[in-house]
Protein backbone atom coordinates (compact mmCIF):
# COMPACT_ATOMS: atom_id res chain seq x y z
CA UNK A 1 0.00 0.00 0.00
CA UNK A 2 1.27 3.34 -1.36
CA UNK A 3 0.36 6.79 0.34
CA UNK A 4 -1.11 9.72 -2.36
CA UNK A 5 1.07 10.53 -5.06
CA UNK A 6 2.93 6.90 -6.68
CA UNK A 7 4.32 6.73 -9.09
CA UNK A 8 2.92 8.35 -12.47
CA UNK A 9 2.41 11.44 -10.50
CA UNK A 10 5.90 13.20 -11.36
CA UNK A 11 4.31 12.75 -14.99
CA UNK A 12 3.44 16.27 -14.37
CA UNK A 13 6.81 17.34 -14.30
CA UNK A 14 7.69 16.23 -17.61
CA UNK A 15 5.14 17.89 -19.49
CA UNK A 16 5.22 20.96 -21.43
CA UNK A 17 2.87 22.74 -22.93
CA UNK A 18 2.33 22.35 -26.59
CA UNK A 19 2.10 26.06 -26.43
CA UNK A 20 3.95 27.55 -23.47
CA UNK A 21 3.17 31.11 -24.49
CA UNK A 22 0.09 31.10 -25.19
CA UNK A 23 -0.83 28.97 -22.04
CA UNK A 24 0.95 31.95 -19.96
CA UNK A 25 -1.05 34.58 -21.99
CA UNK A 26 -4.46 32.65 -21.14
CA UNK A 27 -3.51 32.08 -17.51
CA UNK A 28 -2.45 35.93 -17.14
CA UNK A 29 -5.91 36.69 -18.31
CA UNK A 30 -7.59 34.35 -15.93
CA UNK A 31 -5.85 35.59 -13.45
CA UNK A 32 -6.89 39.16 -14.46
CA UNK A 33 -10.46 38.34 -14.89
CA UNK A 34 -10.80 36.48 -11.65
CA UNK A 35 -9.28 39.52 -10.04
CA UNK A 36 -12.08 41.71 -11.58
CA UNK A 37 -14.91 39.99 -10.45
CA UNK A 38 -14.17 41.92 -7.33
CA UNK A 39 -15.05 38.33 -4.59
CA UNK A 40 -12.51 36.95 -2.13
CA UNK A 41 -13.06 33.61 -4.40
CA UNK A 42 -15.29 32.50 -7.19
CA UNK A 43 -15.95 28.76 -7.26
CA UNK A 44 -16.38 27.28 -11.05
CA UNK A 45 -17.88 23.27 -11.47
CA UNK A 46 -17.02 21.07 -14.47
CA UNK A 47 -18.82 17.94 -15.09
CA UNK A 48 -16.69 15.66 -16.14
CA UNK A 49 -14.07 12.92 -15.15
CA UNK A 50 -11.90 13.37 -18.32
CA UNK A 51 -11.78 17.59 -17.41
CA UNK A 52 -10.65 16.74 -14.18
CA UNK A 53 -7.81 14.08 -15.34
CA UNK A 54 -6.48 16.91 -17.64
CA UNK A 55 -6.89 19.52 -15.16
CA UNK A 56 -4.46 17.20 -12.45
CA UNK A 57 -2.59 15.13 -15.07
CA UNK A 58 -1.35 18.22 -16.71
CA UNK A 59 -1.31 20.23 -12.84
CA UNK A 60 -3.24 23.06 -14.47
CA UNK A 61 -4.56 24.06 -10.44
CA UNK A 62 -1.38 25.08 -9.79
CA UNK A 63 -1.42 28.13 -12.72
CA UNK A 64 -5.07 28.81 -11.88
CA UNK A 65 -5.59 32.86 -9.94
CA UNK A 66 -5.57 31.53 -6.04
CA UNK A 67 -9.28 32.94 -5.54
CA UNK A 68 -10.52 30.81 -8.44
CA UNK A 69 -12.20 27.17 -6.85
CA UNK A 70 -12.46 24.29 -10.09
CA UNK A 71 -14.46 21.79 -8.62
CA UNK A 72 -15.94 18.64 -9.69
CA UNK A 73 -19.14 18.07 -9.24
CA UNK A 74 -20.68 14.46 -10.36
CA UNK A 75 -19.29 13.85 -13.83
CA UNK A 76 -17.94 9.98 -13.12
CA UNK A 77 -20.49 7.89 -14.23
CA UNK A 78 -18.99 5.01 -12.95
CA UNK A 79 -18.87 7.24 -9.58
CA UNK A 80 -22.91 7.86 -9.58
CA UNK A 81 -24.26 4.39 -10.70
CA UNK A 82 -26.41 4.17 -7.65
CA UNK A 83 -25.51 0.99 -4.95
CA UNK A 84 -29.14 -0.64 -5.60
CA UNK A 85 -27.93 -0.53 -9.62
CA UNK A 86 -25.17 -2.35 -8.69
CA UNK A 87 -26.76 -4.51 -5.54
CA UNK A 88 -29.19 -5.62 -8.89
CA UNK A 89 -26.27 -6.54 -11.27
CA UNK A 90 -24.50 -8.31 -8.36
CA UNK A 91 -27.81 -10.24 -7.66
CA UNK A 92 -28.27 -11.47 -11.29
CA UNK A 93 -24.91 -12.78 -10.97
CA UNK A 94 -25.38 -14.52 -8.13
CA UNK A 95 -28.66 -16.43 -9.61
CA UNK A 96 -26.18 -17.41 -12.16
CA UNK A 97 -27.00 -15.23 -15.13
CA UNK A 98 -24.06 -14.02 -17.25
CA UNK A 99 -23.48 -10.42 -16.72
CA UNK A 100 -20.98 -8.26 -19.42
CA UNK A 101 -19.84 -4.90 -17.79
CA UNK A 102 -17.58 -1.79 -18.52
CA UNK A 103 -14.26 -2.57 -17.25
CA UNK A 104 -15.00 0.31 -14.93
CA UNK A 105 -17.92 -0.64 -13.06
CA UNK A 106 -16.18 -4.29 -12.05
CA UNK A 107 -14.60 -3.48 -8.87
CA UNK A 108 -17.46 -0.85 -7.73
CA UNK A 109 -19.22 -1.82 -4.60
CA UNK A 110 -23.35 -2.06 -4.12
CA UNK A 111 -24.57 -2.49 -0.78
CA UNK A 112 -22.37 -5.28 -0.20
CA UNK A 113 -20.29 -6.19 -2.46
CA UNK A 114 -19.36 -5.37 -6.38
CA UNK A 115 -19.69 -7.93 -9.62
CA UNK A 116 -15.78 -8.55 -9.49
CA UNK A 117 -16.94 -10.11 -5.63
CA UNK A 118 -19.61 -11.93 -7.27
CA UNK A 119 -16.79 -12.86 -9.71
CA UNK A 120 -14.77 -14.27 -7.35
CA UNK A 121 -17.31 -15.91 -6.28
CA UNK A 122 -18.03 -17.76 -9.47
CA UNK A 123 -20.64 -15.53 -10.95
CA UNK A 124 -19.81 -14.89 -15.10
CA UNK A 125 -18.79 -11.77 -15.01
CA UNK A 126 -17.18 -10.63 -18.68
CA UNK A 127 -15.83 -7.54 -18.94
CA UNK A 128 -16.49 -5.47 -22.42
CA UNK A 129 -15.26 -2.50 -24.09
CA UNK A 130 -18.81 -1.85 -25.68
CA UNK A 131 -22.24 -3.25 -26.12
CA UNK A 132 -21.41 -4.36 -29.61
CA UNK A 133 -19.16 -6.98 -27.61
CA UNK A 134 -21.61 -7.88 -25.03
CA UNK A 135 -24.07 -8.76 -28.06
CA UNK A 136 -21.21 -10.82 -30.07
CA UNK A 137 -21.02 -12.72 -26.73
CA UNK A 138 -24.60 -13.21 -26.28
CA UNK A 139 -24.43 -14.72 -30.16
CA UNK A 140 -21.60 -17.06 -29.49
CA UNK A 141 -22.79 -18.44 -25.97
CA UNK A 142 -26.58 -18.46 -26.88
CA UNK A 143 -27.11 -18.29 -22.70
CA UNK A 144 -28.45 -15.29 -21.24
CA UNK A 145 -26.94 -12.47 -21.19
CA UNK A 146 -27.46 -9.07 -19.58
CA UNK A 147 -25.40 -6.24 -20.43
CA UNK A 148 -24.85 -3.80 -17.33
CA UNK A 149 -25.39 -0.83 -19.64
CA UNK A 150 -23.89 2.36 -17.06
CA UNK A 151 -22.72 5.56 -18.05
CA UNK A 152 -23.56 9.15 -19.53
CA UNK A 153 -25.43 10.07 -22.76
CA UNK A 154 -22.39 8.94 -24.72
CA UNK A 155 -22.89 5.51 -23.66
CA UNK A 156 -26.15 5.26 -23.77
CA UNK A 157 -26.33 5.87 -27.38
CA UNK A 158 -24.51 3.07 -28.27
CA UNK A 159 -27.09 0.70 -25.82
CA UNK A 160 -29.33 1.83 -27.73
CA UNK A 161 -28.22 1.43 -31.20
CA UNK A 162 -27.39 -2.05 -29.93
CA UNK A 163 -30.87 -2.27 -29.33
CA UNK A 164 -32.44 -1.52 -31.91
CA UNK A 165 -29.76 -3.51 -34.28
CA UNK A 166 -31.90 -6.55 -33.36
CA UNK A 167 -29.86 -8.20 -31.15
CA UNK A 168 -30.42 -11.95 -30.07
CA UNK A 169 -33.30 -13.14 -28.22
CA UNK A 170 -31.02 -14.27 -24.83
CA UNK A 171 -29.69 -10.40 -24.92
CA UNK A 172 -31.43 -8.18 -22.35
CA UNK A 173 -30.07 -5.01 -20.44
CA UNK A 174 -29.88 -3.78 -17.22
CA UNK A 175 -29.95 -0.23 -17.59
CA UNK A 176 -28.12 2.10 -15.26
CA UNK A 177 -27.87 5.35 -18.25
CA UNK A 178 -27.94 8.46 -16.08
CA UNK A 179 -28.25 11.66 -18.06
CA UNK A 180 -26.06 14.62 -17.04
CA UNK A 181 -28.54 17.74 -18.08
CA UNK A 182 -30.57 17.61 -14.69
CA UNK A 183 -28.01 17.00 -12.63
CA UNK A 184 -26.63 20.31 -13.08
CA UNK A 185 -30.13 21.96 -12.30
CA UNK A 186 -30.29 20.09 -8.60
CA UNK A 187 -26.25 20.94 -8.19
CA UNK A 188 -26.77 24.68 -9.05
CA UNK A 189 -30.14 24.61 -6.50
CA UNK A 190 -28.20 22.89 -3.85
CA UNK A 191 -28.65 25.30 -0.56
CA UNK A 192 -25.25 26.92 0.35
CA UNK A 193 -23.82 25.95 -3.35
CA UNK A 194 -21.06 28.09 -4.24
CA UNK A 195 -20.86 27.51 -8.10
CA UNK A 196 -21.26 30.54 -10.05
CA UNK A 197 -20.67 28.40 -13.09
CA UNK A 198 -20.54 25.78 -15.13
CA UNK A 199 -17.74 23.98 -17.44
CA UNK A 200 -19.68 21.78 -19.49
CA UNK A 201 -18.00 17.81 -20.97
CA UNK A 202 -17.40 17.98 -24.14
CA UNK A 203 -18.15 14.59 -25.24
CA UNK A 204 -21.26 14.10 -23.31
CA UNK A 205 -22.02 18.12 -25.15
CA UNK A 206 -21.44 15.92 -28.62
CA UNK A 207 -24.30 14.20 -28.09
CA UNK A 208 -26.85 16.71 -26.58
CA UNK A 209 -25.58 19.87 -28.44
CA UNK A 210 -25.16 23.05 -26.77
CA UNK A 211 -28.11 24.57 -26.95
CA UNK A 212 -29.40 22.49 -24.29
CA UNK A 213 -27.88 24.33 -22.05
CA UNK A 214 -29.77 27.42 -23.01
CA UNK A 215 -32.72 26.99 -20.83
CA UNK A 216 -30.67 26.45 -17.73
CA UNK A 217 -28.65 29.31 -18.13
CA UNK A 218 -32.04 31.09 -18.37
CA UNK A 219 -33.39 29.84 -15.37
CA UNK A 220 -30.54 29.65 -12.93
CA UNK A 221 -28.69 32.67 -14.45
CA UNK A 222 -25.42 31.16 -14.51
CA UNK A 223 -22.95 30.50 -17.43
CA UNK A 224 -22.20 27.47 -18.91
CA UNK A 225 -19.11 26.67 -21.57
CA UNK A 226 -18.65 23.47 -23.82
CA UNK A 227 -15.03 22.89 -23.26
CA UNK A 228 -12.15 20.59 -24.49
CA UNK A 229 -9.65 18.48 -22.90
CA UNK A 230 -6.45 20.24 -24.52
CA UNK A 231 -4.83 22.24 -21.45
CA UNK A 232 -5.32 25.16 -23.50
CA UNK A 233 -8.81 24.26 -24.17
CA UNK A 234 -9.69 24.06 -20.32
CA UNK A 235 -7.92 27.24 -19.47
CA UNK A 236 -9.55 28.97 -22.58
CA UNK A 237 -13.08 27.65 -21.18
CA UNK A 238 -12.61 29.34 -17.83
CA UNK A 239 -11.47 31.81 -19.05
CA UNK A 240 -14.49 32.66 -20.87
CA UNK A 241 -16.21 31.16 -17.58
CA UNK A 242 -15.09 33.59 -15.35
CA UNK A 243 -15.21 36.79 -18.05
CA UNK A 244 -18.58 36.04 -17.80
CA UNK A 245 -19.16 35.91 -14.28
CA UNK A 246 -17.04 39.17 -14.07
CA UNK A 247 -19.91 40.97 -17.01
CA UNK A 248 -22.91 39.53 -14.94
CA UNK A 249 -23.73 38.48 -18.20
CA UNK A 250 -24.44 34.72 -18.28
CA UNK A 251 -24.93 32.58 -21.52
CA UNK A 252 -24.06 29.41 -23.16
CA UNK A 253 -20.58 29.24 -24.93
CA UNK A 254 -19.30 26.51 -27.27
CA UNK A 255 -15.06 26.80 -26.65
CA UNK A 256 -15.37 23.24 -28.51
CA UNK A 257 -16.80 23.72 -31.84
CA UNK A 258 -14.54 21.49 -33.53
CA UNK A 259 -16.94 18.56 -31.49
CA UNK A 260 -19.95 19.98 -30.52
CA UNK A 261 -22.46 21.77 -32.46
CA UNK A 262 -25.75 23.56 -31.36
CA UNK A 263 -28.10 20.97 -31.54
CA UNK A 264 -25.63 18.03 -31.22
CA UNK A 265 -26.06 14.83 -33.07
CA UNK A 266 -29.45 14.65 -34.00
CA UNK A 267 -29.56 10.70 -34.92
CA UNK A 268 -27.77 9.86 -31.72
CA UNK A 269 -30.70 11.71 -29.79
CA UNK A 270 -33.24 10.14 -31.91
CA UNK A 271 -32.59 6.72 -30.98
CA UNK A 272 -31.66 7.37 -27.22
CA UNK A 273 -34.62 8.67 -26.79
CA UNK A 274 -36.50 6.28 -29.25
CA UNK A 275 -35.56 3.49 -26.54
CA UNK A 276 -35.26 5.45 -23.28
CA UNK A 277 -37.51 7.70 -21.38
CA UNK A 278 -35.77 9.86 -18.48
CA UNK A 279 -37.08 9.06 -15.59
CA UNK A 280 -36.41 10.31 -11.68
CA UNK A 281 -33.74 8.69 -9.67
CA UNK A 282 -30.94 7.98 -7.07
CA UNK A 283 -27.85 9.31 -7.91
CA UNK A 284 -25.40 7.72 -5.65
CA UNK A 285 -24.42 9.99 -2.99
CA UNK A 286 -25.93 13.04 -4.36
CA UNK A 287 -30.03 13.17 -4.66
CA UNK A 288 -32.77 11.63 -6.22
CA UNK A 289 -32.70 13.50 -9.61
CA UNK A 290 -35.64 14.34 -11.80
CA UNK A 291 -35.31 12.91 -15.42
CA UNK A 292 -31.88 12.14 -13.92
CA UNK A 293 -31.92 8.62 -15.14
CA UNK A 294 -32.84 7.05 -18.54
CA UNK A 295 -35.23 3.57 -18.16
CA UNK A 296 -36.37 1.42 -21.28
CA UNK A 297 -39.10 2.58 -23.26
CA UNK A 298 -41.88 -0.24 -22.73
CA UNK A 299 -41.94 -1.30 -26.38
CA UNK A 300 -38.43 -2.46 -25.21
CA UNK A 301 -39.42 -5.03 -22.42
CA UNK A 302 -38.20 -7.86 -24.24
CA UNK A 303 -34.57 -6.70 -23.65
CA UNK A 304 -35.35 -5.01 -20.12
CA UNK A 305 -33.26 -7.48 -17.80
CA UNK A 306 -35.77 -6.02 -14.79
CA UNK A 307 -39.15 -7.61 -16.58
CA UNK A 308 -37.31 -10.85 -17.41
CA UNK A 309 -35.74 -11.71 -14.69
CA UNK A 310 -36.98 -11.24 -10.84
CA UNK A 311 -34.37 -9.45 -9.03
CA UNK A 312 -34.56 -9.20 -5.55
CA UNK A 313 -32.03 -7.08 -4.40
CA UNK A 314 -32.91 -7.98 -0.48
CA UNK A 315 -31.74 -11.45 -0.83
CA UNK A 316 -28.32 -8.85 -0.42
CA UNK A 317 -28.39 -7.40 2.72
CA UNK A 318 -28.08 -10.05 5.17
CA UNK A 319 -24.23 -9.33 5.46
CA UNK A 320 -23.30 -6.10 6.52
CA UNK A 321 -21.91 -3.44 4.39
CA UNK A 322 -18.14 -2.68 5.68
CA UNK A 323 -18.13 -0.33 8.56
CA UNK A 324 -15.94 1.75 6.39
CA UNK A 325 -18.13 2.94 3.85
CA UNK A 326 -19.75 4.81 6.44
CA UNK A 327 -16.38 6.93 6.47
CA UNK A 328 -16.85 7.74 2.98
CA UNK A 329 -17.57 10.98 1.47
CA UNK A 330 -18.06 10.54 -1.98
CA UNK A 331 -21.33 12.05 -1.98
CA UNK A 332 -20.20 14.97 -0.50
CA UNK A 333 -17.20 15.17 -3.27
CA UNK A 334 -19.78 14.62 -6.30
CA UNK A 335 -22.02 17.16 -5.42
CA UNK A 336 -18.71 19.34 -5.03
CA UNK A 337 -18.39 20.22 -1.52
CA UNK A 338 -16.14 18.23 -0.52
CA UNK A 339 -12.40 16.85 -1.90
CA UNK A 340 -10.57 13.89 -1.33
CA UNK A 341 -7.77 15.56 0.72
CA UNK A 342 -11.40 16.17 3.24
CA UNK A 343 -11.79 12.51 3.95
CA UNK A 344 -10.38 10.33 6.34
CA UNK A 345 -9.96 7.54 4.56
CA UNK A 346 -7.97 8.73 1.43
CA UNK A 347 -5.06 6.92 0.91
CA UNK A 348 -5.10 5.66 3.96
CA UNK A 349 -7.75 2.90 4.16
CA UNK A 350 -8.94 3.76 0.81
CA UNK A 351 -6.55 3.53 -2.24
CA UNK A 352 -7.05 1.76 -5.66
CA UNK A 353 -6.60 -1.73 -4.53
CA UNK A 354 -8.34 -1.50 -2.12
CA UNK A 355 -10.83 1.12 -3.21
CA UNK A 356 -13.66 2.17 -0.27
CA UNK A 357 -16.06 4.20 -2.57
CA UNK A 358 -16.65 4.46 -6.10
CA UNK A 359 -14.49 7.76 -6.58
CA UNK A 360 -11.43 5.44 -5.93
CA UNK A 361 -12.28 2.38 -8.15
CA UNK A 362 -12.67 4.61 -11.41
CA UNK A 363 -9.93 6.38 -13.30
CA UNK A 364 -12.57 9.14 -13.72
CA UNK A 365 -13.44 9.26 -10.24
CA UNK A 366 -11.98 12.90 -8.34
CA UNK A 367 -9.96 10.37 -5.89
CA UNK A 368 -8.55 7.68 -8.05
CA UNK A 369 -7.67 11.01 -9.90
CA UNK A 370 -6.09 12.92 -7.08
CA UNK A 371 -4.65 9.76 -5.96
CA UNK A 372 -2.43 9.40 -9.00
CA UNK A 373 -1.50 12.97 -9.60
CA UNK A 374 -2.19 15.35 -6.45
CA UNK A 375 -5.14 17.45 -6.74
CA UNK A 376 -3.41 20.75 -5.49
CA UNK A 377 0.09 20.58 -7.22
CA UNK A 378 3.18 22.56 -6.04
CA UNK A 379 4.34 25.20 -8.65
CA UNK A 380 7.62 23.24 -8.64
CA UNK A 381 6.45 20.02 -9.65
CA UNK A 382 4.81 20.84 -13.16
CA UNK A 383 8.30 22.22 -14.57
CA UNK A 384 9.72 24.71 -16.90
CA UNK A 385 6.32 25.02 -18.84
CA UNK A 386 4.21 26.71 -16.31
CA UNK A 387 3.54 29.38 -17.31
CA UNK B 1 -15.98 5.87 -20.06
CA UNK B 2 -16.57 9.61 -21.45
CA UNK B 3 -13.17 9.94 -23.27
CA UNK B 4 -13.61 9.72 -27.36
CA UNK B 5 -11.01 8.94 -29.21
CA UNK B 6 -10.55 10.34 -32.86
CA UNK B 7 -9.25 7.84 -35.52
CA UNK B 8 -9.11 7.78 -39.47
CA UNK B 9 -11.63 5.79 -41.53
CA UNK B 10 -9.85 3.33 -43.61
CA UNK B 11 -12.75 0.97 -45.10
CA UNK B 12 -16.53 0.66 -45.00
CA UNK B 13 -18.88 -2.52 -45.04
CA UNK B 14 -21.69 -1.08 -45.91
CA UNK B 15 -24.08 -4.42 -45.58
CA UNK B 16 -22.99 -4.32 -41.48
CA UNK B 17 -22.37 -0.48 -41.29
CA UNK B 18 -18.94 -1.37 -39.48
CA UNK B 19 -15.53 0.73 -40.17
CA UNK B 20 -12.48 -0.21 -39.98
CA UNK B 21 -10.26 3.19 -38.17
CA UNK B 22 -6.96 3.75 -37.68
CA UNK B 23 -6.51 5.00 -33.62
CA UNK B 24 -3.03 6.24 -33.88
CA UNK B 25 -1.57 2.81 -36.07
CA UNK B 26 -4.26 0.16 -34.32
CA UNK B 27 -6.84 -0.58 -36.39
CA UNK B 28 -10.35 -1.78 -34.94
CA UNK B 29 -13.93 -2.34 -35.58
CA UNK B 30 -16.21 1.11 -35.49
CA UNK B 31 -20.06 1.08 -35.83
CA UNK B 32 -21.52 4.14 -37.70
CA UNK B 33 -25.44 3.07 -36.29
CA UNK B 34 -25.50 7.01 -34.25
CA UNK B 35 -22.91 9.47 -36.77
CA UNK B 36 -24.70 11.61 -38.08
CA UNK B 37 -22.87 12.82 -41.32
CA UNK B 38 -21.74 10.14 -43.93
CA UNK B 39 -18.16 8.92 -43.48
CA UNK B 40 -16.27 7.88 -45.62
CA UNK B 41 -12.93 6.12 -46.07
CA UNK B 42 -10.18 9.14 -45.45
CA UNK B 43 -12.72 11.06 -42.82
CA UNK B 44 -11.71 11.62 -39.13
CA UNK B 45 -13.99 9.97 -36.38
CA UNK B 46 -14.43 10.52 -32.60
CA UNK B 47 -14.85 7.21 -31.31
CA UNK B 48 -16.87 6.30 -28.06
CA UNK B 49 -16.84 2.94 -26.99
CA UNK B 50 -16.88 1.05 -30.23
CA UNK B 51 -19.72 3.84 -32.18
CA UNK B 52 -18.92 6.98 -34.03
CA UNK B 53 -20.45 9.91 -32.34
CA UNK B 54 -19.22 12.27 -34.44
CA UNK B 55 -17.17 13.18 -38.26
CA UNK B 56 -14.44 15.57 -37.48
CA UNK B 57 -14.27 18.45 -39.45
CA UNK B 58 -11.11 18.54 -41.77
CA UNK B 59 -9.80 21.89 -40.79
CA UNK B 60 -9.96 20.54 -37.12
CA UNK B 61 -8.28 17.18 -37.28
CA UNK B 62 -4.93 18.19 -36.70
CA UNK B 63 -6.23 19.93 -33.40
CA UNK B 64 -8.27 17.50 -31.92
CA UNK B 65 -5.51 14.25 -32.89
CA UNK B 66 -2.48 16.71 -30.49
CA UNK B 67 -4.09 16.16 -27.20
CA UNK B 68 -3.73 12.14 -27.64
CA UNK B 69 -0.31 12.14 -29.54
CA UNK B 70 1.42 14.03 -26.38
CA UNK B 71 -0.66 11.48 -24.21
CA UNK B 72 0.67 8.75 -25.88
CA UNK B 73 4.30 9.35 -26.73
CA UNK B 74 5.48 11.49 -23.58
CA UNK B 75 3.15 9.45 -20.47
CA UNK B 76 4.43 6.18 -18.82
CA UNK B 77 2.52 2.75 -19.16
CA UNK B 78 0.95 3.79 -15.49
CA UNK B 79 -0.18 7.11 -16.05
CA UNK B 80 -4.26 7.17 -15.81
CA UNK B 81 -5.17 9.38 -18.78
CA UNK B 82 -2.86 7.49 -20.91
CA UNK B 83 -4.19 4.42 -20.22
CA UNK B 84 -7.39 5.51 -20.62
CA UNK B 85 -7.04 6.30 -23.85
CA UNK B 86 -4.82 3.25 -24.75
CA UNK B 87 -8.03 1.43 -23.47
CA UNK B 88 -10.29 3.24 -26.22
CA UNK B 89 -7.53 2.61 -28.58
CA UNK B 90 -7.02 -1.02 -27.78
CA UNK B 91 -11.07 -1.31 -26.78
CA UNK B 92 -11.29 -4.33 -28.74
CA UNK B 93 -8.65 -6.07 -27.96
CA UNK B 94 -9.76 -5.65 -24.17
CA UNK B 95 -9.86 -8.80 -22.27
CA UNK B 96 -12.08 -10.61 -19.65
CA UNK B 97 -11.47 -10.13 -16.46
CA UNK B 98 -9.76 -7.11 -17.14
CA UNK B 99 -10.16 -4.75 -13.34
CA UNK B 100 -10.60 -0.55 -13.52
CA UNK B 101 -10.54 -0.13 -17.86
Amino acid sequence: MTGPRPAGAADAAELRFRDPGRARALAAALDRATRATGRDRVAVMHVCGTHEQAIARFGLRAVFPPALDVIMGPGCPVCVTDLLEVDEGVVLARQGVRIATYGDMLRVPGTVMSLADAQAAGAKVDVVYSVAQAVDIARRTREPLVFFATGFETTAVATAAAILADPPENFSVLVAHKYIPPVMEIVAEMPHSRVEGFLAAGHAATITGWGIFEGFVARHGLPVVVAGFEPLDILAGLLRLVEMIRDGRPAVANMYPRCVTREGNLRAQEQMFRVFRPTGGRWRGIAHIPNGNLRLRDEFAHVDARRRFAIDVTTLWDSAPSPLTQQCVCGDIMAGIASPDGCPLFGKECVPDTPVGACMVSSEGTCRIWFQYGGHPDLREVGGGTP
Amino acid sequence: MCLGVPGRVIAIDDASGVATVDFFGVRQAVRLDVVDEPVAPGDYILNHVGYAIRRIPHVEIEATLALYQLLLEESSRDDLMAADVRTEIQGAAATNGRGAA
